[in-house]
């Protein structure tokens, strides 16, 4: 027996990872920190592959991988400290905001933006900038953040903010992790009186109407977002929007308990799924089910915030439906004028057999100052695609030329497969990004497959 | 990067001049190509293949000088390559057929194909992995040969480092087994190339191209071993099932 250490051997704590929509898997050492001065080692120990922290893993595509270098698991940067006073929270960059929400409700309080999942970490959703059902009217999560920590690629503690370190601070939010490591954040929310959400539901008969009516209603509701019927040509939809219910309007047993907040996890998805399940059949009935189960009409139904804002997280691992092959999510913001390309998206993907389950249209409200930050003024739609569809790349490159040049951009947390050019063209002001990416991280300590690809 | 949907970024060929590697670069989805590096001993066959795919709209084609026999040489290419950026896809395609009674009369020309085909894609392909494993993710595409499946009196030479060839592959393989990285390991039968010219043609005679859509579509399933063509793979279980002194009359 020789001492000699195989460069082919498996290194130590070494996984395979891959974003939501399981495709382009890597391999990287994953390495657990609890504190900033963890993440300084790991970053003065880092290899010629670089660091990396990642959150819960969903952001689609490649974002959260990096092969071959260490990526750094937060989990155990959890904490969360209220400020009723403020009404500002401290949380640790790994806490879930499920976990916050848990913390939150209880207490009077609401995060200030949710994307459609909880399972996603502060720092991942400052990182990815992430939106929700209000973002017409209160734009992205960063926009809420009035200050964090951050270790940066030379391995300094910084604590940044939009008043005294804009540049730093508008190049983290939105920034994919490239920038540095967020330790902890703070962020204002809002105050409720109960934990319920007042819903108005209406079945819009085609996709003119879906967009008619949000033109018309949004300015109307905090929260509101469409869901589209991608199975049929029409492009009908089911518009849902609402605003928390004051606790003075509930009745019976929610009364007594306003604020109560127990989200369920119903069933956990089998681990091993034929890829056959997400097909245009079945997801034809599907959609079919689903704008039939809507009321044609209902106002002020009263839902659970699980319910409204994260009805997937009910199906725990529900992206393993797609079986091996994996899927990806196209999701675009385009502005006003543009709207046409919702229709056009629809036909285009429905033209190759790529019928989806989760197809969902928003109003988008104003843009802020981070440079990478996907929202701008007009309309997002987002629609998930098994990734076997046969001529999908081809489909995808078409309609990635007619989102830039209607002056849309695509979403880096759901990306997986648009060129380096259509990224540079899409977000004009990367190469400004880039500048303030290479002086707080001077050694291109961070990067990630996602950046890699993109040449970011 | 290779994306999503299966389209690499870059490809390196150890042995630019193979008509089966060109091939398969041609047959690669090549949206997001944008680097090719053709690995070979400056030749003809090397400067066509960079006119073929540049002709084809392929951009980032470049060369790197390589010889297989001159193992010592080995690390310095493939680690400038490397340090250029990820590889996506690597395909180790050099190899010669050399020729048998040459073989059995000069010794020596048996040990040149033998350093060719086993020596030589031992020591690249050990170097390619070592890169491979250390970038968590890509695939090294091995051209191995039916012929390494048994080893036929009429051309046992070739064979035996084929058969080498392929055993150490799918060794390397296990090796890089959830390392993110892997293995695919091409069996092809005979194959219209310069490497075969004026030979009788065997059944199931294929092109290049027929390989290259073998190796694509085995790229794209994740696949471990193929044959090319596919139906190969029973006629080789049964080659291989004979008993000798049957499989020894056999006219082949």
């Amino acid at each position: 027996m020789s001492n000699v250490v195989s460069p082919l051997a498996k290194r130590e704590n070494e996984q395979i990872l891959s974003g939501w929509g399981r495709t382009a898997p890597s391999t990287a050492a994953v390495r657990a920190v609890a504190t900033s001065a963890d993440i300084c080692d790991a970053i003065s120990q880092a290899g010629p592959r670089g660091v990396l922290a990642r959150g819960l893993g969903r952001s689609y595509g490649d974002a959260a991988q990096s092969g071959g270098a260490t990526v750094l698991d937060l989990s155990a940067l959890a904490s969360i400290d209220l400020d009723t006073s403020s009404g500002s929270v401290t949380v640790g960059g790994g806490a879930s905001l499920d976990a916050v929400l848990r913390a939150l409700v209880p207490a009077g309080f609401f995060v200030p933006v949710t994307p459609g999942t909880r399972m996603v970490t502060v720092g991942g959703a400052i990182a990815a900038d992430v939106h929700g059902k209000n973002h017409h009217v209160e734009g992205t999560f960063g926009a809420h953040v009035s200050r964090m920590t951050v270790v940066d690629g030379r391995g300094d503690v910084t604590n940044l903010t939009p008043e005294a370190t804009p540049d730093r601070f508008w190049a983290t939010v939105g920034g994919m992790g490239l920038t540095g490591v967020i330790v902890d954040a703070t962020f204002d929310l809002i105050p409720i009186t109960s934990s319920l959400i007042s819903v108005d539901t209406d079945r819009a008969m085609d996709l003119d109407d879906t967009m008619n009516r949000m033109i018309a209603g949004d300015d109307a509701y905090r929260y509101s977002v469409a869901w589209i019927d991608s199975a049929h040509p029409s492009g009908r939809g089911v518009l849902t929007r609402g605003d928390h219910t004051p606790a003075d309007q509930l009745t019976g047993d929610a009364r007594s308990a306003p604020l109560e907040y127990r989200p369920k996890v119903v069933a956990t998805a089998p681990k091993f799924i034929p890829s056959g399940l997400v097909k245009p059949l079945t997801m034809r009935a599907f959609n079919e089910a689903w704008f039939r189960k809507a009321p044609k009409s209902r106002r002020g139904e009263v839902q659970q915030i699980g319910a409204f804002f994260h009805p997937l997280d009910i199906l725990q691992d529900w992206n393993r439906g797609y079986g091996s092959a994996g899927f990806l999510q196209y999701q675009f913001a385009v502005p006003e004028a543009a709207g046409y390309l919702v229709g056009t998206t629809l036909n285009a993907l429905r033209r190759i057999g790529a019928i989806s389950p989760v197809t969902v249209l928003k109003r988008f409200g104003a843009s802020n100052p981070a440079p990478l930050s996907f929202p701008q003024p007009g309309w997002t739609l987002a629609i998930d695609v098994p990734a076997g569809v046969t001529g999908l790349a081809a489909t995808l490159d078409r309609l990635d030329a007619l989102v830039l040049a209607a002056g849309g951009r695509l979403y880096l947390a759901k990306d997986s497969r648009m060129s380096p050019a259509m990224m540079a063209a899409a977000y004009p002001r990367l190469g400004e990004w880039q500048r303030v990416r290479d002086d707080m991280d001077p050694h291109g300590v961070f990067t990630s497959d996602l950046a890699r690809r993109l040449s970011l | 990067m290779m994306d999503a949907l299966g389209e690499p970024q870059s490809v390196l060929v150890l042995g630019g001049g193979s008509e089966i590697a060109v091939a398969t670069v041609l047959a690669l989805p090549r949206a997001r190509l944008r680097r090719v590096i053709l690995a070979g001993r400056p030749s003809p066959a090397l400067d066509a293949a960079v006119s073929t795919l540049t002709a084809a709209g392929i951009g980032g084609v470049v060369t790197e000088t390589f010889d297989a026999v001159d193992t010592a040489s080995h690390a310095g290419v493939i680690n400038r390559v490397f340090d250029g950026g990820d590889i996506d896809i690597v395909l180790l395609a050099f190899g010669v057929l050399g020729d048998q009674a040459e073989a059995e009369a000069d010794p020596d020309a048996a040990v040149t194909v033998a350093t060719i085909n086993y020596t030589g894609a031992v020591s690249a392909g050990l170097r390619v992995a070592t890169r491979l494993r250390a970038q968590g993710h890509g695939v090294l595409v091995v051209l191995s040969s039916v012929a390494g499946d048994r080893a036929r009196r009429s051309n046992f030479v070739y064979g035996s480092t084929k058969a080498g060839l392929d055993a150490f592959a799918q060794g390397l393989g296990d090796a890089l087994h959830g390392s993110g990285a892997r293995v695919l390991v091409v069996r092809p039968g005979f194959v219209r190339t310069r490497m075969t010219e004026g030979l009788a043609e065997a059944p199931m005679t294929v092109g290049p191209d027929d390989v290259a859509k073998v190796i694509v579509t085995a790229l794209r399933k994740g696949r471990e071993t193929v044959y090319a063509p596919g139906p190969l793979r029973f006629v080789m279980a049964g080659l291989k099932s004979l008993p000798r002194p049957v499989f020894r009359r056999l006219p082949m």
